[in-house]
């Protein structure tokens, strides 16, 4: 298992660039079945809105594999992710039309540490909310 | 409603391992939109250096909570499912997850305290395999919205 991008050519600041991501609700209902995790609040926007949402969300764990994906496309291997944290900090709401939401990650080589180890720290917006916090993942490098 | 304190350090085994299977990695990839052959073509992972197709970071979610499932839906705990949204999540792997490992997972409840008027509860899991090598650590952090309240 090896990254494809090689620590000796990452310095402490290296910005990465950023990627969109579209989200529906069938992104979400596949999500859904996927994970395992069935909570209305992701599917049922009547539900969602009966209990203060302002319509369907998605899976805060779907904006993080998004976020993970950012991060093993950069490296070359998903192998390559040796830790990865996030604080949820704002809800991704996904109406239910052809424009659904768009989550956009980018992401700044944080820390160099030893044994080739990086810590990218993460920032991922949909609309006007900053949707994770604390999202920093330690990526081994080539 | 407050969440009772008295499930802090309970520990939950899971009752059987999780087998990995090539197909569910394949599904939760198509689930997230990764195309990575890595998820999918067992010889693309093999030529990458794996022995089989490999997890997404996030895939230990499918199985991670199992064990804790039953203690958080025990009304003694007074969790209101309808109110909870994810706070924090996170995975440490020892190594990387692969199509074919059958792994245990036991979840302990490490925290329940208060932030304004939300409750937040951690479950921090150990995944290891049958023979109990380590493979990754997970911590789950979830919040009832208004639940101190």
């Amino acid at each position: 298992m090896t990254a494809t991008v090689k620590y000796d050519e990452v310095e402490i600041g290296h910005a990465i660039p950023a990627a969109e991501y579209a989200v529906h609700r069938v992104n979400l209902v596949m999500y859904a079945g996927a994970s395992g995790d069935f909570n209305p609040i992701h599917w049922n926007e009547r539900f969602a809105k009966a209990v203060g949402l302002p319509d369907v969300i998605a899976h805060g764990m779907f904006t993080m594999a998004e976020a993970g994906r950012f991060v093993t496309d950069w490296a070359g291997d998903p192998g390559a992710v040796l830790d990865f944290g996030v604080r949820f900090s704002s809800m991704v709401v996904v109406p239910d039309n052809e424009d659904g939401a768009v989550i956009t990650v980018s992401g700044v080589v944080e820390e160099k540490l030893d044994d080739n180890r990086v810590i990218v720290a993460l920032t991922a917006r949909s609309g006007d909310s900053r949707v994770l916090s604390k999202a920093r993942a330690t990526v081994r490098l080539a | 409603m407050a969440l009772n304190r008295d499930f802090v350090g309970r520990t939950y085994p899971s009752s059987t391992s999780y087998e990995v299977a090539r197909v569910k990695i394949r599904e939760f990839a198509a689930a997230i939109g990764d195309h990575n052959p890595i998820y999918r073509d067992p010889e693309a992972a093999k030529a990458a250096g794996h022995p089989d197709v490999v997890a997404p970071p996030t895939f230990p979610i499918v199985f991670s909570l199992s064990g804790a499932g039953e203690a958080l839906a025990d009304p003694e705990l007074g969790l209101d499912f309808a109110m909870v949204v994810h706070g924090e999540q996170r995975f440490e792997y020892e190594r990387p997850i692969y199509a074919g490992d059958e792994l245990l997972c036991t979840s302990t409840i490490t925290e329940i305290r208060s932030v304004g008027r939300n409750e937040l509860l951690t479950v921090t899991s150990e995944v290891t395999t049958l023979q109990g090598e380590p493979v990754c650590k997970t911590y789950n952090t979830i919040i009832e919205r208004g639940g101190a309240a």
